[in-house]
């Protein structure tokens, strides 16, 4: 809101406990309270979704400007010597009240003060306070809320309702009714951004309960956000339920990598040890949403498959001897003589740092580069077409120039046709790219990736490399938005930074000392590509930075329009 | 929004702070004039004075019920980080599935522990208490980690007259319920 420019004429000037602010016209009351610290409690509120006004938290007493009738001339108030202003005898909802010339706003009068702590006492009479138990404590409104603006106790006597503590709405989502305050975030989410009308109220007067329509379940790849909003602890993610207290996890900023919508994220992390993934607000990207899908990502960081030591040839090594190997095949390689002796599967997946990397040890091999493209189908919201993070990043690096095919036919060929000798594999499965076993039993394979697969056990050399949350780095989204990503937890022992085995492994292919630290990596990086001069990964913002993407305009990209992204033109194979 | 917690001024007496440095010296000046004892420990053992903060152990109520829902906020508390919890979900077919969440582990490291009793202090189900316990020895570190079920063997059972979790479980039966 405070970031559009608003032309001045736009500005209304608003009086909140005393204090003028200049707003734009028709700003919602609880975000101009919000921009002068002071702030307006409430539940069912949320900037994103529409305003209904059923929780009653946020009552403030409104006034405008009195003026006469008859002549429209203002009524001045001789004691003062200004404006008189007249105020309303009932206490108003703050959040269906915006911004208009002369309003007048209290928010701290005695009546005010009143109607919280009636409203906070009603919502207490059939609310438990579970605390203790309920995931959401540390991150809960009634919590918070019934300590600042509640009267303290109860003058209820009534035994209280008992409804049912564990519904599951859905696969994702349990329930607990008794601690619902019946606010219709969730109902409104599901409605307005999920576009699942799923949610729904029955009953009445207390007995009203949430619940799924009949023959329905909130099992949308969204439902999880409901969670997030949930002003209390009445909807909990079935994952998370019980495992860890909030305030015990380190909050990392990261960024989603199952598509190219490149949603912002936090990851809550505790010990080395991941326990959930939650959207970070970036109105340009994600809003306040993210997928279920992506919540989930973090379970492959402790998966079975986990690559978590070197190896070569199909027997563990120590990290530092399968370098070694490496360096031993390409060097081999390239005092063979013939170019195209080498070949490189660079990744969409990879970071933006790591590409330039790939893109100096293919320099220094002459070694052409692949990408593999992974598409799948995009949902119009927050999951693309592009299940690759970072295709863009390769074209602003350099890595490739043309967008990547879902199979690697032309390195088939030359592998059929004996003009490779070795390839080296940047996280990327070759058998899952339609390479044959025979086929990959003919080349040296120098297998970089995380997880283990058909390649990792056909290759002659395998460097196991870090996941997204065990490193920093940069990726460019569709909107050609550069975003960084950062460390949340240490990767697994003996391991070293992907950044670290790509610069040993372009130095040993003759390219020279490379710098392997984002810091140093961003000075080089941002002398060579033009569209990337004047960044550098300490300043980048935490909502990105959007590049000139002129150079790539013409470029077939797979992505539909979603949340914040229209295609320049919708290409016609796209979202079908 | 942050929440700002006042600090007491202090009062006129602990302002002046003779007064307070003379009431020191009247419990020191006790002790000065006492007899000398000289206990034959480990033979004798001295009497524990009510409210002593002996080691941390974890109790029962009157019922036999586990009383720790796993909160930790005794761990959160921890000066020392002493404690570690793994909570987990009571299964919903259990007796107890009312309760919903009791600790799956729960060990304290007593080489670690202060004994500053700020984890019974916390605790809001009343379930850790420091007793009378003040001797704690072993080979081994290991052997000074408390697991779940030492604390309970060291804890037992203390009579509270809350019964919570029964009148949880009495609404439940007595159907003043949705329907
Ligand atoms: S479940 Fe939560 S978000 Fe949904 S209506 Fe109840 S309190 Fe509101
Ligand atoms: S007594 Fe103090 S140090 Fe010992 S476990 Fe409790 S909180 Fe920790
Ligand atoms: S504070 Fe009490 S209820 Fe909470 S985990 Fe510790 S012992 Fe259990
Ligand atoms: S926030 Fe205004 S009525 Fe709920």
């Amino acid at each position: 809101m405070s970031s559009v420019p608003a032309k001045p004429a736009d500005l209304v000037t608003v009086n909140i406990d005393g204090k003028d602010i200049a707003v734009p016209k028709g700003t919602n009351v609880i975000e101009a309270a919000k921009l002068l610290g002071i702030e307006i409690p409430h539940y069912c509120y949320h900037p994103k979704l529409s305003v209904v006004g059923n929780c009653r938290m946020c009552l403030i007493e409104m006034g405008l400007p009195a003026v006469d009738p008859a002549t429209k001339a203002p009524i001045m108030d001789p004691a003062s010597g200004k404006q008189k202003v007249n105020w309303m005898p009932r206490a108003q909802i703050g959040c269906a009240t915006n911004a208009m010339p002369g309003l007048h706003i209290r928010t701290n009068s005695p009546m005010v003060k009143e109607c919280r702590e009636g409203v906070t006492e009603f919502l207490l009479i059939n609310h438990p306070l579970d605390c203790p138990i309920c995931d959401q404590a540390g991150e809960c409104k009634l919590q918070e809320h019934s300590t600042a603006y509640g009267r303290g106790y109860s003058r209820f006597v009534e035994n209280k309702n008992v409804k049912p503590k564990r519904t599951q709405l859905g696969p994702r989502v349990t329930l607990d009714d008794e601690r619902c305050i019946l606010c219709s975030r969730c109902i409104r989410f599901s409605k307005e951004v999920a576009k699942d009308d799923v949610l729904g109220f029955i009953d009445r007067g207390s007995y009203s309960t949430l619940t799924c329509y009949p023959g329905k379940k909130l099992e949308n790849n969204y439902s999880l956000n409901t969670v997030d909003i949930c002003p209390v602890g009445a909807l909990t993610s079935t994952d998370f339920r019980f495992k860890m207290r909030v305030w015990f996890l380190k909050e990392t900023p990261s960024i989603d990598t199952e598509s190219s919508v490149g949603a912002n994220t936090v990851v809550w992390s505790r010990e080395g040890v991941i326990y959930r993934i939650t959207p970070r607000q970036n109105d340009a990207v994600n809003d306040t949403w993210m997928t279920d899908s992506g919540r989930l990502l973090y379970k492959q960081v402790r998966s079975e498959d986990r690559l978590l030591v070197a190896a070569i040839n199909g027997g563990t090594s120590a990290y530092d001897m399968a370098m070694k190997a490496a360096s031993d095949l390409l060097r081999a390689s390239l005092s063979a003589g013939a170019s195209g002796e080498v070949r490189i599967v660079g990744s969409g997946r990879s970071s933006v740092e790591e590409q330039f990397l790939t893109k100096k040890l293919a320099a220094a091999l002459k070694a052409p580069v692949a990408l593999v493209s992974r598409v799948g189908k995009g949902d119009g919201i927050l999951l693309s077409a592009d299940r690759n993070p970072n295709v863009r990043g390769a074209l602003v690096t350099g890595l490739i120039s043309a967008l990547p095919s879902q199979q690697l036919t032309s390195l088939a060929a030359d592998i059929d046709a004996g003009k490779v000798k070795t390839v080296v594999a940047i996280n990327e499965d070759l058998a899952a790219a339609d390479l044959t076993a025979a086929q990959l039993a003919k080349v040296s394979v120098i297998y970089l990736g995380t997880h283990k697969n058909a390649t990792s056990a056909a290759a002659k050399v395998v460097l196991p490399t870090l996941t997204v949350f065990e490193k920093s780095g940069t990726f460019v989204n569709q909107q050609f938005r550069l975003q960084k990503f950062t460390k949340a937890v240490p990767g697994p022992e003996g391991l070293a930074d992907d950044l670290v085995t790509l610069a040993n492994l372009a130095a040993s292919a003759g390219a020279g000392a490379l710098p392997s630290d984002l810091t140093g990596l961003w000075s080089t990086l941002a002398a060579e590509a033009p569209v990337l001069a004047g960044l550098s990964y300490a300043k980048l913002p935490a909502t990105g930075a959007v590049l000139d993407s002129a150079a790539w305009a013409g470029l077939p990209f797979v992505e539909g329009e979603t949340l914040h992204f229209k295609p320049a033109a919708v290409p016609a194979a796209a979202n079908a | 929004m942050a929440y700002v917690v006042e600090r007491k001024p202090l009062s006129l007496s602990e302002r002046l702070y003779i007064p307070q440095v003379l009431a020191g010296m009247k419990t020191t000046l006790k002790h000065f004039f006492a007899p000398n004892v000289t206990m034959e420990y480990p033979e004798q053992r001295p009497a524990i004075p009510p409210g002593y903060r002996g080691v941390p152990t974890l109790v029962k109520d009157p019922h036999g019920r586990e009383k720790c829902v796993s909160c930790q906020l005794c761990e959160f508390v921890c000066p020392p980080k002493a404690i570690r919890i793994t909570p987990g979900e009571i299964p919903a077919d259990a007796a107890n599935a009312h309760v919903e969440k009791g600790p799956k582990a729960f060990d304290i490291d007593m080489l670690r522990c202060i004994y500053c009793g700020l984890c019974q202090e916390v605790c809001p189900e009343e379930a850790i208490w420091l007793q009378n316990q003040y001797s704690m020895s072993g080979y081994t570190r290991e052997e000074m980690v408390n697991n779940k079920e030492r604390l309970y063997e060291l804890g037992g059972t203390l009579p509270d007259q809350h019964f919570k979790w029964d009148k949880k479980k009495a609404a439940e039966q007595r159907g003043n319920a949705h329907h």
